[in-house]
Order: structure tokens, then sequence, then C-alpha cells
């Protein structure tokens, strides 16, 4: 069994390498090839140990070697598959393969084909290893290594050029590869912060030993723990504030953003929370700051979807959205409602970015869905899969998303939150219009691409395929919510709702009904000609489409003064004070030198002279040191 | 008493050739002068009880370094005067007054104490050569044949250094001149 | 009575003369008598403090300076033979090359 970890773990480090044996070369398919297959080879293992876990129980740990020993410092570098690690791996290991097969037709005429390959693997494998290891630290390392990857992939097309804000919110992929990392990094001050209180209190970084000993901590200590852990939550997850550079990280090539900004690395901050569910379960009140949080985020990053014409741009909206509402539920202390909704919405987000990468490549990566239009005559798969993956998300029986966010609003009610349901429902119904306003205006209506002279074409048939079986799990994924529950709350706990009877039929009644109105009001304007330009007038949609103005914010207050700051450091502080020092030295001992050629002038009687001073020198010395004084 | 007026007068005339010796012009002059002070040295060698040493002054230095010194200005043209650009006369006095100050000054303070132990202690048995033979032979024996060999090398060094034309061996030449006397 | 001191005192005064000697001359054959003043005021204070402490090292001491002379004077007036036939001087001055 721990073979099968060490395969899990280690294939995509090794596709990595291999296809980035080829990185500066021109494209070759066997990169492409050969990664998928090794990823393939990781779900496999996954699964294997996904089966062994539900017929034994049994958890699987493997030590590799002994990292970090320092003092009484132990750090091992280990594994485990637990039921909350396997649960992620195969998520992720299915939906990687499954996008580095669509990757090697939407890539195809890209020359930097190779290159992607060998960054989205090692993408894999810093998430494999951020959920596989058995300790803070090794979570770490994962947690870095994929927002380093994240970073070489947002930047992928690092060449293009920075625009202003106006013509592009998001300046350029450079730009926007450095937001994100810079966030990530200020968050992760917050989390280093949090690993050092735990280390500090409780002497060890491993799992097993931290959770059994946080419950003999002060409160306030635990608070602390929570809080900082959190802090490195919200970056990795996007919340507000922090929450900039997911919109922003969409100038990276959509299979980038349907692996890591849909599937992967924003749920590692709920991995996170919900991994540390012991920390969690002593702090109630932080884990309703966390879910209120979460409820404000999902409304904020639906109503910013609500208006916005960039295609990738209202799906990245919808993942922040949905993150609040996995947050909702690990703050409420629903942790297998999180994971699972987790789960749910990685197949059908990475369904929907893939499909809108199709229309993307159909449309010559045209992002503006008001340039689109009636494509469902011309992609009817991808249309297909879309309209799938949207009622998925909004949570239309019998579709997974359903079954998930459903049971995050049924946690809210019964924890007697009432506000954060109502807010969390007018969320369902914002999130069923825009996926659907998003779906009319791409798919029907009129054909406004035609004006603009594309001519899109549907997409190969191996990418169609391997969006197929996510469309499957979109579909099904949700009945397996009772086998999902058993399975993993053997690890974690339990959560009993206990709305029972009438109260929960209704409550599931009005969350449907507030998502079929959605749908339904964004099926009737949209197909009769969509809301008057009227509205583009009104500070509500200005106030929307801009963000909120929170990026404009964000550069007046944060990045501009502190650009000022580094350029006074740099003239003031730098130049004139520490330049100046070095070259002060420097130039001592020039003038010094310089001065003492006077001593060796080649003359010998002048040289003599020096000489006898020196002597004359000595002597002085040894008559004012001499031990008999 | 007898010493006192020695020393005295020895100390005198020491300190006038020397003098003699450094202000001198004429290096014809100031070579007599040196000389002169050397034998003089050597009287107050014979003052300390140090015979063997004042023997070898006499000829070692008196002789042997003299007869080179004088052989060196033979080679020289002593008639011209070097022209002396002299420095100041004020810093060449202020520097050696000092020295010679702080020299007596360092000299007189420790010679007060007593703690200075005799390793080769002399014996008033034996005669000072004596003495001075034992010691040299047995305890500074390796530094001996070390002298003896610097001496030689010293000695081949000047030959060399002076000497027209090495590159001519002068009996390999009669051998030659012999031999073609002799095939004629 | 004559202590040490009294050597000690000749033989610093008789140094410093040398001294003088050293930074006066600009004749390198007068220098080179000026280092041998010095030599021997050394000569006068081992041999001084070897009679006064009973010790015969100083003797050997003074003996292996007079040797070391005689060989440095072999070998000095040697190179300042061959500098003589080379410059045709032997003015301190010309002897420098270096300038500064």
């Amino acid at each position: 069994m721990e073979n099968y970890v060490l395969i899990a773990l280690f294939a995509p480090l090794a596709g990595s390498l291999f296809a980035g044996m080829y990185a500066m070369k021109p494209k070759r398919l066997i990169t492409g090839i050969v990664t998928s297959a090794l990823l393939f080879v990781s779900f496999l293992s996954s699964l294997v140990l996904l089966f062994h876990l539900l017929k034994t129980e049994e958890i699987v740990k493997v030590k590799l070697f002994d990292w970090i020993t320092a003092g009484s410092l132990n750090i091992p570098f280990g594994l485990v598959a637990d039921q909350v690690s396997v649960i992620m791996m195969v998520t992720v290991t299915l939906v990687s393969t499954l996008v580095h097969v669509y990757s090697i037709g939407y890539m195809e005429h890209d020359k930097g084909f190779n290159r992607f390959f060998s960054y989205l693997s090692a993408f894999v494998f810093s998430m494999l290893v951020l959920v596989m290891s058995d300790n803070f630290a090794g979570l770490f390392i994962g947690w870095e290594g994929v927002g380093l990857c994240s970073w070489l992939l947002i930047g992928f097309w690092y060449y293009k050029k920075d625009e202003p804000r106006d013509v592009n919110p998001s300046i350029s992929p450079s730009w926007a590869a450095n937001e994100a990392f810079i966030m990530n990094r200020i968050a992760d001050l917050g989390m280093l912060i949090g690993l050092f209180i735990i280390y500090w209190h409780i002497g060890s970084l491993d799992y097993d030993v931290v959770f059994a000993h946080v419950n003999l901590l002060d409160i306030a200590i635990i608070t602390m723990m929570g809080i900082f852990l959190f802090i490195g939550a919200m970056g990795k997850s996007a919340q507000f504030p922090l929450h900039t550079w997911l919109a922003d990280a969409m100038e990276g090539p959509t299979p980038v953003s349907a692996l890591i900004h849909a599937a992967t690395m924003v749920t590692a901050g709920v991995y996170l929370v919900v991994r540390s569910f012991p920390i969690y379960s002593q702090i109630p009140d932080i884990g309703f700051y966390i879910a209120a949080l979460g409820a404000f985020v999902a409304v904020f990053a639906a109503s910013m979807a609500l208006v916005n014409t960039d295609l990738k741009r209202i799906i990245a909206y919808s993942t922040l959205s949905q993150l609040g509402y996995m947050f909702v539920a690990a703050g409420l202390g629903a942790y297998w409602v999180a994971l699972f909704h987790l789960m749910t919405h990685a197949f059908f987000k990475a369904l929907l970015f893939l499909g809108a990468g199709n229309v993307m490549h159909a449309m010559n990566d045209e992002l503006n869905i008001f340039k689109m239009g009636g494509l469902y005559k011309v992609m009817r798969w991808t249309a297909i899969f879309m309209i799938i993956a949207s009622l998925a998300l909004s949570g239309i029986y019998p579709f997974a998303g359903f079954f998930s966010k459903d049971k995050i609003l049924e946690v809210a009610f019964d924890s007697q939150h009432y506000i954060m349901w109502f807010v969390l429902w007018i969320g369902a119904g914002m999130t069923a219009f825009y996926s659907f306003r998003l779906i009319m205006l791409v798919f029907f209506g009129e054909e406004r691409y035609k004006k603009y002279g594309f001519h899109p074409h549907e997409a190969h048939w191996y990418m169609l395929a391997a969006m197929a079986p996510l469309a499957l799990l979109a579909i099904v994924a949700g009945f397996f919510e009772e086998p999902f529950e058993e399975f993993v709350t053997q690890l974690l706990p339990e959560y009993h709702i206990h709305i029972h009877g009438i109260l929960a039929v209704a409550l599931i009644g009005l969350t449907t009904l507030i998502a079929l109105s959605g749908i339904a009001l964004a099926v009737y304007k949209y197909s009769h000609g969509g809301f008057s330009p009227k509205w583009r007038e009104t500070f509500i949609y200005k106030l929307l489409y801009n963000q909120y103005y929170i990026p404009i914010l964000y550069e007046k207050l944060f990045i501009e003064p502190y650009k000022e700051l580094s350029k006074i450091a740099w003239k003031e502080l730098d130049l004139r004070i520490v330049d100046a020092t070095v070259d002060f030295i420097a130039a001592v001992i020039y003038k010094s030198g310089f001065a003492g050629r006077v001593v060796q002038s080649g003359n010998l009687s002048k040289m003599l002279r020096w000489m006898v001073i020196g002597l004359l020198i000595l002597l002085v010395l040894v008559i004012v040191y001499s031990p008999v004084r | 008493m007898f010493e006192v007026v020695a020393f005295y007068l020895f100390a005198a005339l020491t300190i006038v050739m020397f003098v003699i010796t450094v202000m001198s012009k004429n290096a014809l002059y100031a070579m007599s002068s040196l000389a002169a002070g050397m034998i003089f040295i050597s009287a107050f060698f014979f003052l300390l009880d140090a015979d063997f040493l004042g023997v070898v002054q006499i000829i070692v230095y008196s002789g042997a370094v003299m007869a080179l010194y004088a052989f060196a200005m033979m080679f020289m043209d002593t008639t011209k005067e070097v022209k002396e650009n002299n420095p100041p006369k004020k810093i060449v006095f202020f520097l050696s007054g000092m020295i010679a100050l702080l020299l007596v000054i360092i000299l007189l303070t420790p010679v007060i104490s007593d703690k200075v132990k005799a390793l080769y202690p002399m014996s008033d048995e034996i005669g000072n050569t004596e003495a001075v033979g034992i010691v040299l032979f047995t305890k500074y024996l390796v530094p001996f044949e070390v002298a003896a060999i610097m001496l030689l090398v010293a000695m081949i060094a000047g030959i060399i250094l002076a000497s027209k034309r090495m590159d001519e061996s002068i009996t390999l030449k009669i051998d030659q001149e012999i031999e073609e006397k002799g095939a004629e | 009575m004559i202590t040490l001191t009294h050597y000690l005192v000749l033989s610093a005064i008789l140094f410093s003369i040398a001294l003088v000697g050293i930074l006066r001359r600009k004749n390198l054959l007068m220098l080179f008598f000026a280092t041998e003043i010095a030599l021997n005021a050394i000569n006068i204070a081992f041999a001084a403090i070897s009679k006064y402490y009973g010790d015969l090292t100083g003797q050997m001491f003074a003996f292996f300076v007079i040797a070391i002379a005689a060989s440095e004077v072999a070998v000095g007036l040697g190179l300042l033979i061959i500098w003589y036939k080379r410059r045709g001087t032997i003015d301190l001055d010309s002897l420098q090359t270096m300038h500064g």
C-alpha cells in the first residue's frame, strides 16, 4: 500500500521532469502524452488507496526520510493517506488528468507547449504534497509549491505587454502573476505565524501530535492559532480582502484556470480549515466569523458576476462565490459538507472552464460574451456540457450541486444563523441567474459573432472526450452523498442536521424555487434581447462592473505609496547611506594607500629616514608598554 | 682606577673617530677614521675580559673588512666629491637624538632588575679563549657550521660579482694552448 | 666604577652616530661605513652584558655578528662595484628607478 502512495505522489513529478527536459524546444507531442499518462497512473493509485480505505478503514502512513532535525525540532517528510486526503487526491488527480488531455488540444499551437506540461505536472505534484503531508511543515511546502507553480502558469505568456486598467483590468499576465503571488505571500505570513504558534506551544508540527494536544491549551492561544491559519487560507482561497488576484488570474491559459483556480489550489484553504478541524472545533466563535466572511464573499462575488462581460471572469467570480459557500460550511462545523461541496464543485467548475476554453479557442481567444451568441448551432457538445455544468452550479436536482449546495444552506439554517441562510439563498439565486446569462449570451440568441468576422468550430474529439467524465460526475456525484458522509466522518466530526420533515422539504423547495426563478429570468430576458443599455449608465452597474473599485482602491492605497516608499528607500537609504558608506570605506583605503606611496619613493636615503622614524615609534612603544613601570 | 681611565679615554676616542667617519666629506678620511675606531673598540673588548673577541675584532674588522673597503675605494673615483644633497640638519639630528635618548632610557630602567640567569657562566679558572672554544664547538656548533658555509658563499659571490669575465676558464685555456702547440 | 650602564650608554651613543651617518650619507660607500659603526656599537653592548651577567652567550652572539658583517661587506661591495660599472656613479639618488 505504501507503494501506491509513493506512486501517486511521484508520478506527476516524473512527468514534470520529463517534460522539463524539452522545455525550450519546439512542441513535442510526446511531452503531453507522457505527462497525461503519468497523471493517469497517479489517479489509478489514488483510486486503489480509496478502495483500500473503503474496505479496511486502515490509514496508510509512509515516512520518507527525516527532513529537518535541529535540536528539539524534528520534522520528517511523511505522507498519510487517510479519508480526507484520499478524497482530495482522487479529486485532484482526476481533474488533473482530464485537464492534461484537454491541454494537448488547447495548447497545440502554442510554442511553449512542453514548458506548459512541465509546469502543470509540477503543480499537481505540489498539490499532492500539500494534501498528502502528515505535518504542517509539509503542508506549507506544498502550499508554497502551488503558489509558485500558479505564478509560473498565470504568467505563462509573460511576454505580453502591460496595458492600462480600462483596456485590460488585469493589466498583463506578468502583472497578474505577480499580484497572485504577492497576495498569497501576504497571507502566508499569517500562516507562518500560525505555524509558529503551534510549534511554540505544542512542540511539534505533526498532525497527530498537534491535534491530540490542542485541547489542553489556553483558549486564547487556540483562537490565535485559528485566526492566523485562516489568514493563510484567505490568501489561497481568495477571500475578501485578498480576492482580487483570482479574477486577474484568468490571464493564464484556460486549462490553468480549470485546474488551479477551480479545482485545486483555491481549495487548499478549505482543505487547511477542514484538516485543522480539531483546532476550529474548539473555537466556534472564530468559526462563525469565518462563515460570515464566507457568506459575504459568496454574495459579493456573485454580484460582480452579474454584469461582467468577460467570459472567464464570470466563471472566476463564480468560483469565488462557491469558495465562500465552502467556508460557510467549514466555519459552522460541518466539515464533511464543505469537503463534499469542494469535490462536486471541482467537477462542474472544471467542466465550465474547459467549455469556456473551447469557446475561446473557437472564437480566436475572444473573451467578450457580447461578441458571441448563437454558438449552439456550431458547438453543440460544448454547449451541452456547459449547460450541464451550469445546472449543477445552480443547484438543480438531480445534478451534483443540488446536494452539496443545499446541504450548506440547511447547515446555515440549522445553526440558527437565519441571516446567513438568507444571504446564501439570495446568492444561490444570483448564481443561477449569471450562469444562465452566460449560457444564453454565448450559445443562444442573435449570432453577434458574425458581425465581427469569427469562424467558430467545435473542438477536437479528445478535448470533448476529456470533458465527458467531468460531465458525468457533475450529474451523478450528488448521489454519493451518503456513502461520502459515512466515509469521511470516520475522520471528521459528524454534523447532524436537526431539521426534518416539513421544514426540510420547505427549505429545499425555497432553494430550488429561487434557483429556477434565476434561470427563468435569465432565459427570458436574454432571449428577448437582454437588458436595455440604459442600465449601463447607472451607478450600481458601474460599481459592479469595476469590481466595487477595489482594485483601484488597492492601487491607490497600497501600491502607489509602497512604490514611493521603495523609491525613497532606494534613492535615500540605499544610494546615499549604504552605497556611500561602502564607497567611503573603499575611498579611505584607496586614499590611504595613495598617501602611503611616499614611504616607497625608491630613494634609498628617504626610505632609510622612514626606517629611523619607525624605529623611533617602536622605541616609544617599548617605553610606554614596558612591564617595569 | 685604571679601568675607569681607560674606559673614558677610549670612549672619547671612539666617539671622535666615528663622528669624523660620519661627517667627513672626503672618503679617504672617513675610511681611515673608521679603521681607527675599530681598533679602539677592540680595546673595549679587552677591558671586558673578552680577549678572544677583541683579537677577532682586530683581525677580521680592522684587517679584512677595512682591506675590502680600501679595495672598493680604490676601484671608484675618490677624488670626485659626491654632491651631497643633504636633508635639513634639524630633522636628522632630532631623529638621532631622540633615538639615543630613548635607547638610554630603555637601557637604564631594566638594568636594575637582576632576574637574568646565566646559561653559560664564565668561570675564572679557564681563560676566555678556552671557554669560548668549549662553548663554540659544543653548544653553538650548528650556527658555527652554518656561518662557515655562509662565509664561503659570500666569498664566491664577491668573486663573481667583481671579476671581469667568468665565461673563459684560464686553466683549461692553458691546457688547450699546450695541446695546440704540441699538435703543431 | 664602570657599571653596565656606562657601556650601554656608550653603545647607544655610538648607535645614534651611526644613524646620523645612515640618514646623511648620499655616497653609497659612506653608507656602508655607517652600517659598520652600528654593528660595532651592538657588539660592545653584547660583550658588556655578557661580562656583567657572567654569561658567555653575549660573546658568542658578538662573534656571529662579526662573521655576518664580514660576509655582508663582501657581497655588498661586490654589488656596489657592479653598480658603479653600470652607472659610473655611486650617488644614492641615482639608485632610484621607482617614481613614488
